[in-house]
Parts: structure tokens; C-alpha cells; sequence
């Protein structure tokens, strides 16, 4: 059990990077990221739970982190936009996307991208439908939602 | 402001006796505070990492779910959808993926909004609370735990550590159906669940509980006269009169007293419907309002 008294110096291991930062305890995960670990790939657009902007994954699952205390995901892992692409090499989706036009004014892609990539982990061959259901917490405004899902479909094509 | 992570019960036990407060998903909780509901408790305790609170046990007391489980779990576990189907199709429809992959049994209980979706299942499965404290032990029934919007008779001190559910009789179904305007993100317009007995085709028993039409979620009395009877439509002519009638809806700005008073009927008699398809062997997928074309369609 870990007892902290914010300000407190937490731990946050973002990406496989550990960073130790100092914190208040009511600051949530997507302010911390953005401004304290200065990842600016994860969106905040409602701060509110509902357009899926904020989307990180939190050992492996979809969260909104704009609702989720960074004090309370010491000790887990994870992962932003930023860490979805090795080196110079896009992730296989976020190719799909950018060929298929799926992103427009490219605010909602960061979030898109973390919510369709863990559906693909945990369901490489997803039906149509089950690709609506990942996508269904990532509101987009532009491109009415056709062809990002046609990326999410044609990368399960390819890593199948 | 602090937060402590904890490991253990007694870890949280320990906690909620110094005066901290639980936190699991934190969905409620930090929207709330942020929407002006309240401010965030000064002390708080996250209970996601205490695997003791994240286990489906099945025994001879009934299954008991505990309070950390997620609405993820809820939906996809086969112990939850083929005995206690309605909760399954309650989880399925909260929130987003996101929601439902932190969200959990216990803070949507405890949170006591009258538009749980997970409420209306639990009451008609007879469902109960065991609330503990560092001493003590005790199963509450929900209709005592909840006392108005947002309040349950739950001390300070009490964690509801599991929901525990009686194994339901042979030849038995149940369902949840929501009213809603969009598929996802959504919070109950009005919404019923229904656990139905069969037996060769006749109701045996039946129990129907309403979810957004009260200041807490509301049992359907008076299902008497259904008892002995088919399920046709007469009998779900009765049924949506009677949640009709004992509705007491307000009206805001997601539907007017009227609509929802109308429309509570129609979601308690397609419950029953669908409930009783499932007591007599047939499957009805999860959440049963997509498999049935009930609510918003994509």
C-alpha cells in the first residue's frame, strides 16, 4: 500500500518510459501527460467522458483519460499516440488511416487510433459491427466515421 | 488531497475507517466532481488493484460478484450471461468500451442514481449487498440500500465488497431493455428488466423492476395475476399497465413525466417478452436491445 500527499511524487511509466513527476492528487491523466510528460498526441475535447479524445490505454485497455486521476495509474502501463509508431515506422493502422483519408482535421485520430489499435489486439479478425462498437466512445465531427472504419478493417486484413 | 493504492481489503477496510473514501473506475466520481456534483473526497482509496473485489464465485449461498468487477467482465462472463442474462445486457450498454473497462458492479450500486442500468437486473434477481466493515459482515437487501437519488443507507465506514445473487429456479430467464436516443454514452431514458419463471410454457413467476421512473429504482407490484398464465399479449398488456401505473417519472430534459410514464410499458412488457423467450430455452443475444431492435438503431 502506497500512501501519497499531494503534491506527491508519483511515477508514471508512459510509452515504456518511466517518469517521475511531482503532482497534486486530483490532476487527471490527460492534463498530466500533456503538461507535465509533454505528450500532446492525447486530446482533451469535452473533458468530459463522452468524445473519446483523450483515448490512452491503461495496461493495454481503452480509458478516458481526461476522467481518470494520474495518481491512480502509478504502478501501470500506458500508452499514448506517441507510442504506437516505432522509429520512423507508422503502426500499420496509422498508415490505413492516412491512406484511406480518415483523418480530416486530425483531432479525434490520436483517440481513434488508441481505441481501434486495442481492438485489435484483443480481436484481430473484428466484424464491421464490432469495429462500430470499439470506435462507439471516439466522436469524429469530419469524416463521418466510413472510412476510419475502413482503415480499422483493412488492417485486420493485412496482420491476418 | 491524497490517494492511497491499495492491495489488499484489509488495506481498504483500514481506509474507509480513517475516513478515506473508495474509488474504483472513478467514472461517476471525477465526472461528478468536475460537473459540480461534489467535490472530490480528500482522502481517497483506489480498490481496482484488490483482486478479492475482482472475482465471479459461484457457491451454494448463490453467485457472488464482486463489487470490482467491471461492466467488460460483466457482459462477456458465461456465468453472468447464461444465468443472470439482464445484468449482462445492462453492462453491455453502459457508456463506452472505455466506461465499461474501468466501471464496475459496486460503484454503479453505490453511486445510487435511480438510471443504473445494472439496478433493475439485480433487484429482480433478488440480488443482495454485502457491505463490510474492519468487524463486521452484512447482506442488505437493494430496497433497503437505496434510499433516494444518489444516497444508500451504506455507513461511511461500510464497503460493498460483492452483490450476491440466489441461483435462479430451472426453465428461468431474464432481460433488460433501455429506452434510449443513441447507442452509446447514453444514460437510461426509462428502462425495465424482468426474471421470468417458466414452467411448460406457464409463468411460475415473475418479477419486473423499473429503472429512471422514481427517485430510486422500483419494484413492479401486483404481478399476481400472471402467475398460471402464458406469456401473450394479454399478459404483457398487463404488465405494461401496471409499471405505467406505478411509475412516478419527473420530467427534465432527457424526457417529459408523460413520455416516460407512456413509455415504461412498452420497455417492461418487451423485458418480460424477451425474459421469457430466454426461460424457454431460446437465445437472445447480448445486449438483448440491439438483438431485438429495441432502442436507438446504428
Amino acid at each position: 500500500m502506497s500512501n501519497t500527499t499531494g503534491p506527491s511524487a508519483v511515477t508514471l511509466n508512459v510509452n515504456g518510459v518511466p517518469y517521475p513527476i511531482v503532482i497534486n492528487t486530483d490532476r487527471t491523466l490527460s492534463t498530466v501527460i500533456r503538461n507535465e510528460i509533454g505528450l500532446t498526441g492525447t486530446k482533451e475535447g469535452c473533458d468530459d467522458c463522452e468524445c473519446g479524445a483523450c483515448m490512452v490505454l491503461l495496461d493495454g485497455r481503452p480509458i478516458n483519460s481526461c476522467s481518470y486521476l494520474a495518481a491512480q495509474a502509478q504502478g501501470r502501463e500506458i500508452t499514448t499516440v506517441e507510442g504506437l509508431a516505432s522509429q520512423d515506422d507508422l503502426s500499420p493502422l496509422q498508415r490505413n488511416i492516412l491512406a484511406a483519408g480518415g483523418v480530416q482535421c486530425g483531432f479525434c485520430t490520436p483517440g481513434m487510433l488508441m481505441s481501434a489499435t486495442a481492438l485489435l489486439n484483443e480481436n484481430p479478425s473484428p466484424t464491421k459491427e464490432e469495429v462500430r462498437i470499439g470506435l462507439s466512445g471516439n466522436l469524429c465531427r469530419c469524416t463521418g466515421y466510413a472510412r476510419i472504419l475502413d482503415s480499422v478493417i483493412q488492417t485486420s486484413v493485412e496482420i491476418n | 488531497m491524497t490517494m492511497t493504492i491499495a492491495n489488499s481489503l484489509d488495506d481498504v477496510l483500514s481506509g474507509l475507517a480513517n475516513g478515506a473514501r473508495p474509488i474504483a473506475g472513478g467514472t461517476d466520481l471525477v465526472v461528478g466532481s468536475r460537473q459540480g456534483k461534489g467535490a472530490l473526497p480528500d482522502h481517497l482509496i483506489a480498490i481496482d488493484r484488490v483482486h478479492e473485489l475482482a472475482t465471479i464465485d459461484v457457491g451454494d449461498a448463490g453467485t457472488r460478484i464482486g463489487s470490482g468487477v467491471t461492466h467488460a467482465t460483466l457482459m462477456t462472463n458465461p456465468t453472468v450471461v447464461d444465468s443472470f442474462t439482464a445484468i449482462a445486457d445492462a453492462a453491455a450498454l453502459v457508456g463506452s468500451p472505455a466506461t465499461r473497462n474501468v466501471g464496475t458492479i459496486g460503484g454503479n450500486v453505490m453511486n445510487g442514481s435511480p438510471a443504473m442500468d445494472t439496478g433493475a437486473p439485480l433487484v429482480v434477481l433478488n440480488a443482495r449487498a454485502e457491505l463490510r466493515t474492519l468487524e463486521s459482515t452484512r447482506l442488505v437487501h437493494l430496497d433497503e440500500l437505496w434510499v433516494g437519488p444518489g444516497r444508500t443507507s451504506a455507513q461511511k465506514n461500510e464497503l460493498c465488497t460483492a452483490l450476491v445473487i440466489p441461483q435462479q429456479p430451472e426453465s428461468s430467464g431474464s432481460a433488460y431493455v433501455r429506452l434510449e436516443y443513441r447507442r452509446t454514452m447514453e444514460i437510461a431514458i426509462v428502462g425495465a428488466a424482468a426474471a421470468i419463471t417458466l414452467d411448460d410454457g406457464i409463468i411460475r413467476s415473475a418479477h419486473v423492476a423499473l429503472t429512471a421512473v422514481a427517485p430510486t429504482i422500483l419494484t413492479v407490484e401486483g404481478l399476481a395475476p400472471l402467475i398460471g398464465k402464458p406469456v401473450d399479449e394479454t399478459t404483457l398488456a398487463t404488465v405494461a399497465e401496471l409499471a405505467s401505473e406505478q411509475a412516478a417519472p419527473i420530467s427534465d430534459l432527457r424526457a417529459s413525466e408523460r413520455y416516460r410514464r407512456q413509455m415504461i410499458g412498452v420497455m417492461a412488457s418487451r423485458a418480460v417478452d424477451a425474459a421469457a423467450r430466454r426461460a424457454g430455452g431460446e437465445t437472445l443475444s447480448v445486449p438483448v436491445n440491439r438483438a431485438l431492435g429495441v432502442g436507438a438503431q446504428s
